[in-house]
């Protein structure tokens, strides 16, 4: 299996994806702080983590006696590379926030 | 108190002599990293400077620790923007790992305070700079060039 495999394998789940979004939104978490309100069992959110790590969006860092959990931003970024032309990506970005800002519109006008 | 800390890990096709070089050789970086040389004598407490294609200075700092083909530590401060440059010295830990015939190389970068800005305004460009390194010694050639716009005249 390549490395891009097992990135995409990794993200194929809801599950990991909320452990990425909530480290997105606060980065360098340990095992307790992930598992918080994540509705599932400790060993479940042990074997995301270790997907995860194996497809390296996640990196455990080791801080003192803690564990601190990391999103690496290479993997993404590299997929993102392939796909996206260089020039393309700023006519993305603003088709995004229009996207958000219409989407944002929409509900404080329902 | 928490601190701001972003980790980047990739793995290379390489060895740790080659990455060692590319990390520090100008001619190597220029490719890279924004179009920017190091300065530096490379011992531990010696000074540490980066500088733009055009001659100013970005970032400067120091060199904490050095093992050469395995570890580098820097200290920095950014040089040309006020409000990044009040928010004082940031740290920058690079670790190469061989692992069979790649290399695992993890940059640690942190400062000391919450919510830093610096370290949130670099992490767009730490994931292409390492894309690009990778891309230079794995193919021999760079990605874009200047992945911050600044201009290569």
């Amino acid at each position: 299996m390549d490395d891009l495999d097992k990135v995409f394998q990794a993200l194929a789940d809801p599950g990991r994806r909320m452990l990425l979004d909530r480290l997105h939104a606060q980065n360098g978490q340990t095992l307790g702080q992930l598992c918080e309100r994540m509705g599932m069992t400790r060993q479940a959110v042990t074997k995301h983590l270790k997907i995860l790590e194996e497809a390296t969006l996640v990196v455990p860092i080791r801080r003192g006696r803690e564990k601190l959990h990391y999103l690496n931003p290479v993997p993404i970024h590299e997929i993102s590379d392939r796909w996206i032309g260089k020039f393309e990506r700023g006519h993305l970005r603003a088709l995004a926030e229009l996207k958000q800002k219409l989407e944002e519109e929409g509900k404080s006008h329902a | 108190m928490p601190d701001s800390r972003f980790v980047y890990v990739t793995y290379i096709r390489t060895t740790p002599p080659r990455l060692w070089q590319a990390l520090r050789d100008p001619e190597f970086t220029r490719q890279y990293w924004m179009d920017t040389r190091q300065e530096s004598d490379w011992i531990p407490g010696a000074s540490w400077t980066l500088l733009l294609a055009d001659g100013r200075v970005a970032d400067q700092g120091e060199v904490l620790e050095i093992e050469p083909e395995r570890k580098l530590v820097l200290r920095w401060r950014n040089q040309f923007m006020p409000e990044l440059h009040e928010e004082g010295d940031s740290r920058m830990t690079c670790t190469l790992e061989p692992q069979g015939e790649l290399v695992k190389l993890t940059i640690i970068h942190e400062m000391d305070r919450p919510d830093s800005k610096y370290i949130n305004a670099v992490s767009n460009g730490w994931p292409k700079i390492l894309s690009s390194l990778k891309s230079l010694l794995e193919t021999g050639e760079a990605l874009e060039k200047s992945v911050f716009g600044a201009k290569s005249a």
